[in-house]
């Protein structure tokens, strides 16, 4: 039994690794809360820059008390010495020592230089990315994500132009559309392709989760103050333009998923902000050999993963929203107090917490079902179109890899095509190179997290022994 | 309405950055990215292959669409990077080593 307390690396600063480090602080366990962000709050709780001094950020924000307990909590445990925190340092890698691990990160926006941080425990609370499945035009600037137009707006306080429309399926397009209009943007339509009576279909599974609905209906409403047209079983087809976004052609879309004859329109903007649903990030979980469950890191009643010392919470254990993270963090951070001190923890100390899981889980698995990306998307893909934004791949070479050249598998495609071997390793385009392809999406095991310079891999830092 | 105003903001000293050899003005904490989207500039990079504009996409330093060479230095992502005084920002073309 070591003298000095355990030390537990919290990777990630957002909901969920917030409500793991203050689970866990002052339990027995010092904490090192590592995130990429200059400031805590993850992508829900995105905090404006300091030096642009809002005075109300509340005004961008949803369940902000809850913010302000989270916030407060960190304080006063910065303030005890339970927690450091560490801004601006992205891990790249997790390392498995005997006993214990290594964190490395690199340091600030420049992400040149790497440290190392050794732990005894590891709680993965890194969230995820959204997913955009391809259309023609969609590499044309002024065709941004919904979280990252809500991200820029958040974090920066900038519009990325005057008209957006906002576009593709699920629960984050309501609150992005309502966002952007109440900074200011006219937002000309918000183009849902789900059918909602779909969602009121599931509805059944929904009644444990009012606030959530409750939420939802908040969105819905400030819609129609902001004078948002919804348009529901509609997609954009097409985004227009030379050398920026100008229009967007919008249609229909029958049972079957098809376009609607007749129905489309053209609609003047100068942003679609778009998304598809999000993806979690694993690539951490990964490389340490924890197992996943498709795309997700498989975790237990306590958050574990199957790596032993290794916990994971949040959107990397699958898409679930601010409410969600928090209790899964909660549950993660006390199992992992209790039990790298060598203890056994009692499960009831978080029965709140793992009911309001339970119940949120079930919520997002009926949302889930009903928000499923529009049906034959694939269709629509002209053999022109870019898959692979990186790599400039088009649909059109997926196609021939797959039919002349016979490839059978996303990862022959890939080796054929140089689709999603490019900066982003395929982050962004596997869903759409999947689904052109017509293979299943296997996640692609990607060896860092990071880009790394390769001068910080030859020399890899020592890590200080822990204090 | 805009979103200074929405969460009533008072920033520090605004500044200036180059974009391409234009002055446009930035604000303290704000990423490359946040200054040239207020500026009106969607585009800051040009592809390798068929050189087409790119900007941001994701927002979070996923994607890599957002590259831009900042003082000499190529591959920067924009929506990372926060702005600097003086910062001398230039329109990155393919990998910004061909130059
Ligand atoms: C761009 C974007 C915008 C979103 N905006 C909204 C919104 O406005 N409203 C809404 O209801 N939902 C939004 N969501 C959904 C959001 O993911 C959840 O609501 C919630 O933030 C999830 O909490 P989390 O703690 O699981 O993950 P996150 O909040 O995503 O927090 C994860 C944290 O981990 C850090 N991180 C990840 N990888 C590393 C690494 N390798 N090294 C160091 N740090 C790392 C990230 O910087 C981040 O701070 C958004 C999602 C995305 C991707
Ligand atoms: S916009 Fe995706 S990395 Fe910057």
């Amino acid at each position: 039994m070591p003298e000095r307390s355990p030390v537990l690396a919290v990777i990630g600063a957002g909901p969920a690794g917030l409500a793991a480090t203050l689970a866990a602080a002052g339990r027995g366990v010092r904490v090192v809360l590592v995130d990429s962000a200059a400031e805590p709050g993850g992508q829900f709780y995105r905090q404006p820059a300091r030096g642009l001094g809002a005075r109300r950020p509340k005004a961008l924000h949803h369940q902000w008390r809850t913010w302000r307990r989270l916030r407060t909590g960190l304080d006063a445990r910065l303030a005890a010495g339970q927690v450091t925190y560490l801004s601006e340092h992205h891990v790249w890698c997790v390392e498995r020592e005997s006993p214990g691990f290594t964190v490395h990160a690199l340091l600030g926006p420049e992400q040149r230089e790497s440290v190392a941080l050794r732990a005894d425990g590891v709680l993965l609370a890194t969230g995820g990315y959204e997913r955009v499945l391809p259309f023609p035009g969609w590499t044309l600037p002024g065709v941004v994500t919904a979280g990252g137009a809500q991200a820029l707006l958040k974090g920066g306080l900038v519009l990325p132009g005057r008209t957006v429309v906002v576009a593709g399926t699920g629960p984050l397009l309501l609150p992005v559309a309502t966002g952007l209009a109440a900074a200011g943007a006219k937002v000309a339509a918000l183009v849902e392709s789900a059918d909602p009576r779909a969602f009121a279909h599931r509805a059944r599974s929904l009644v444990g989760a009012p606030a959530k609905l409750v939420e939802g209906a908040g969105h819905a409403a400030r819609l129609g103050w902001h004078g948002v047209p919804l348009r529901v079983r509609h997609t954009v087809l097409e985004a227009h333009g030379t050398e920026r976004l100008e229009s967007v052609t919008i249609s229909a879309l029958d049972s079957e998923g098809r376009p609607v004859p007749g129905s489309e329109r053209r609609v003047l903007c100068d942003t679609l902000a778009v998304s598809h649903g999000l993806l979690p990030h694993t690539d951490l979980a990964d490389g340490l050999g924890c197992g996943l469950d498709g795309v997700t890191v498989r975790v237990d009643e306590e958050q574990r993963t199957d790596v032993p010392g290794v916990w994971a919470a949040g959107e990397a254990t699958g898409i679930g929203g601010a409410a969600l993270s928090l209790a899964e963090g909660h549950i993660a951070g006390r199992s992992a107090a209790a039990r790298l001190r060598g203890t056994t923890p009692d499960p009831g100390a978080w029965a709140s917490a793992a009911r309001t899981r339970t119940r949120l889980r079930a919520f997002f698995a009926a949302l889930d079902g009903a928000y499923a990306p529009a049906a034959r998307w694939v269709e629509r893909v002209t053999d022109g179109t870019v898959v692979c934004r990186c790599e400039e791949v088009t649909a059109g070479a997926v196609r021939a890899a797959v039919g002349s050249l016979g490839a059978g598998d996303l990862r022959t495609v890939k080796l054929l095509t140089r689709a999603g071997m490019g900066w982003c390793q395929g982050r962004m385009c596997e869903p759409g190179v999947a689904g052109v392809a017509g293979c299943a999406p296997a996640p692609a095991r990607r060896l860092l997290a990071r880009p790394v310079p390769l001068g910080v891999l030859a020399e890899p830092a020592d890590p200080p022994p822990p204090q | 309405m805009n979103p200074l105003r929405l969460v009533r903001a008072r920033p520090g000293a605004p500044f200036t950055v180059t974009f391409d050899g234009r002055e446009i003005e930035a604000l303290p904490g704000q990423t490359l990215a946040a200054v040239l989207w207020s500026a009106g500039v969607t585009a800051w990079r040009s592809t390798r292959g068929d050189g087409r504009p790119r900007g941001v996409f994701c927002g979070i330093g996923v994607c890599f669409d957002c590259l831009v060479t900042v003082d000499g230095r190529p591959n920067q992502r924009a929506c990372l990077v926060p702005a600097a005084p003086g910062a001398d920002v230039r329109t990155q073309e393919g990998t910004g080593h061909d130059a």
